[in-house]
């Protein structure tokens, strides 16, 4: 198989696979926690405006009062990586052709070298967060092989990426056709491992506000 | 042992619900909630991060309900849960654990971690690996009737002193009163002042209350340690007396986990909604003071504090009312840092306080209440729940703190002039 060979195969049959995957597990994924169901709860609720399931998906993207100082690294982070991640993925001007050849939707992009900064800056941003991964105690007490993997492969699709429009490394059509595979990998790999938390945040957010909801504590 | 074993691992079966399946995938494994637990963060061991703590009860989720942990236990690759592995856990989950619910506030995906401690705790008890403390305090709860072995001639004993004291009666099984009032034992035994400011407060108010003699207890040491069926019996006491008695109102006693075991948990126990309202004394003192029933004289001149209770603030929405009392007999109020919402528990609660081989642990963790204190230096520090306020006088004992505890209610009544309404 030749550069242009890999490079059809992962832009066909590959790429069907891995969304295929992708779109099965994540709604497999999503019945298999969501159809556990709760039980009502019968206690008398205490409605209190300004508490509500839907107020804490929105307001626990916000530091609680005292946290940013106790951990900055994994605040400021987290924010520059997230917010990198999204600019990078949905607004580069050939991610939105992609998208709209596979559904139809666009919208408009960002210029090219602005994206290259995001780029640069998202990849700066997760291996700050790493190295703070490895250098503190909590966090390298709770990490297993999967949090260093997820990492990997959530980094390995911005690297490849941003090296194929540099044409840094190794030839375009062979660093594109990487970049689309590890893509396909982080799409398979998502509905699997912790990164399924971009699905189930929405969700857990919205029990845990709920609880409070129901008993008048505005948060 | 196998036996217990499996017990407990059917009972975490039966406990993990959707929050819990969406709490454990959502885990980025982040560390956050470590810097909002009190044993973290004054210990600085790691074990003591709040999600660490349900292991065992993820492994379960991931082995039982997850299509591919079943997988890898079909092929060997998972580990099962065993007997050393829950005892060693006992720690983290009952003495290292308040349920004090600041980890759930600060998880940046929103899991509600302390419920799943509650929860995991169920599993703990069933497979009887709970801590000596905690099974004693629900052993005399069940059969004597409180956890601190008091029985009703010790209350009636206390009714007599008490109506002697103040010259007003205390209404015992008074039926269609409004309020039926609850005690908890560390009341009865160390703090008779709470019957007596009850009585002041109630006769300005003009309101009618009783006690219960078949329902003077409020605490509920099973839900402290995990077990429903247990604490579904303490709070059928409760529901029954209340019930029996026609009341219109129960009123949990300065103690905060009595008052989340009948408020919050006490209805999804019996199965079914409760006939009457309840309410923590001190949401009761505020609707006196909202209505204007509740007149004071004078006031306390010293720097005063309040210490929030978890079960009362964080856990039960009322964060305002004790902030109004204070200030309405108080003239020097002020606030430590993250008080309210945040405020940082005294380290005792959810049964901790019951577990000996716990005293050391608490002792250490107490520095952060002593941080908090330091930084305001007041005269007196006010609180609302009986058990706060041992563990605080504890601590403060231990690190030579010269500043008094007292019960906010208790302290309210003093300012209410002698002949009443």
């Amino acid at each position: 198989m030749n550069e242009l060979q890999f490079l059809t195969w992962v832009r066909g049959p590959g790429l069907d696979i891995a969304v295929g995957i992708f779109l099965l597990g994540v709604l497999w994924r999503l019945f298999e926690i969501y159809s556990l169901g709760r039980k009502k709860d019968l206690s008398a609720p205490r409605s209190t405006s300004g508490a509500s399931g839907l107020h804490t998906v929105f307001r626990r993207s916000i530091p609680p009062p005292g946290m940013l100082k106790r951990s900055p690294v994994s605040y400021i982070g987290g924010y520059i990586f997230h917010i990198g991640l999204f600019v990078v993925v949905f607004l580069f001007a050939p991610h939105i052709l992609l998208i709209k050849n596979l559904t139809g939707l666009s919208w408009p992009g960002l210029p090219s070298q602005f994206i290259d900064l995001a780029a640069v800056v998202t990849m700066a941003a997760m291996v700050v967060v790493l190295v703070d991964r490895i250098n503190k105690p909590v966090k390298r007490f709770l990490s297993t092989f999967e949090d260093w993997f997820t990492w990997a492969v959530t980094f390995l699709p911005v690297l490849t990426g941003w090296l194929a429009v540099q044409h840094l490394l190794l030839p375009y059509t062979l660093m594109l056709a990487l970049h689309i595979l590890s893509v396909q990998i982080l799409l398979v790999v998502l509905p699997f491992t912790k990164l399924f938390h971009a699905f189930t945040l929405f969700g857990s957010r919205w029990y845990n506000g709920k609880v409070n909801g129901h008993k008048g504590v505005p948060v | 042992m196998s036996a217990t074993l499996e017990k407990g691992v059917r009972v975490l079966k039966e406990v993990i619900d959707a929050p819990i399946a969406s709490y454990f995938n959502s885990c980025v494994h982040c560390g956050l909630c470590a810097e909002a637990c009190l044993f973290y963060t004054e210990t600085g061991d790691p074990k003591y991060t709040p999600i660490h703590k349900l292991e065992p009860l993820r492994r379960v989720y991931e082995q039982e309900y997850t299509l591919l942990g079943r997988l890898k236990k079909m092929v060997g690759l998972s580990k099962a849960v065993t007997d050393e592995e829950l005892d060693s856990w006992q720690e983290l989950v009952y003495n290292s654990c308040t349920l004090c619910g600041r980890c759930s506030a600060v998880c940046p995906v929103g899991n509600d971690i302390v419920y799943m401690v509650r929860k995991f705790r169920e599993g703990m008890s069933a497979s009887g690996h709970a801590p000596e403390g905690i099974k004693g305090a629900v052993n005399r709860t069940i059969t004597i009737g409180s956890p601190m072995g008091v029985k009703l001639p010790a209350v009636q004993a206390q009714m007599k002193h008490v109506e002697e004291d103040y010259g007003l009666p205390i209404p015992l099984d008074a039926e269609g009163a409004e309020y039926m009032v609850m005690l908890s034992s560390m009341e009865i035994i160390n703090f008779p002042e709470y019957l007596g400011a009850i009585a002041k407060i109630m006769n300005q108010a003009g309101k009618t209350w009783t006690l219960c003699s078949t329902a003077f207890e409020a605490t509920n040491a099973g839900m402290q340690i995990g077990n429903s069926d247990l604490a579904r019996v303490l709070v059928a006491r409760i529901v029954e007396g209340a019930e029996k008695l026609k009341v219109k109102t129960v009123i949990s006693p300065e103690c905060g986990h009595a008052y989340t075991a009948l408020r919050w948990e006490g209805a999804n126990l019996i199965g079914r909604p409760f006939s009457f309202e309840v309410k923590h004394i001190i949401e009761v003192l505020g609707e006196f003071q909202e209505q204007g029933l509740l007149k004071t004289e004078g006031f306390e001149t010293d720097k005063l504090t309040f210490h929030d209770p978890c079960q009362l603030a964080r856990r039960g929405g009322v964060i305002k009312q004790q902030r109004n009392l204070m200030n309405q007999v108080a003239k020097n109020f002020v606030e430590m840092p993250d008080a309210g919402y945040m405020n940082w528990c005294c380290g005792g609660g959810g049964g901790a306080s019951a577990i000996e081989e716990g005293e050391e642990l608490r002792i250490e963790a107490f520095k952060k209440k002593k941080s908090q204190l330091d930084a305001v230096k007041p005269d007196r520090l006010v609180t609302a729940c009986a058990n706060c306020r041992i563990v605080l006088e504890e601590g403060l004992e231990h690190y030579q703190m010269d500043i008094p505890v007292i019960g906010l209610t208790e302290m309210i009544a003093e300012h209410i002039p002698d002949k009443g309404a």
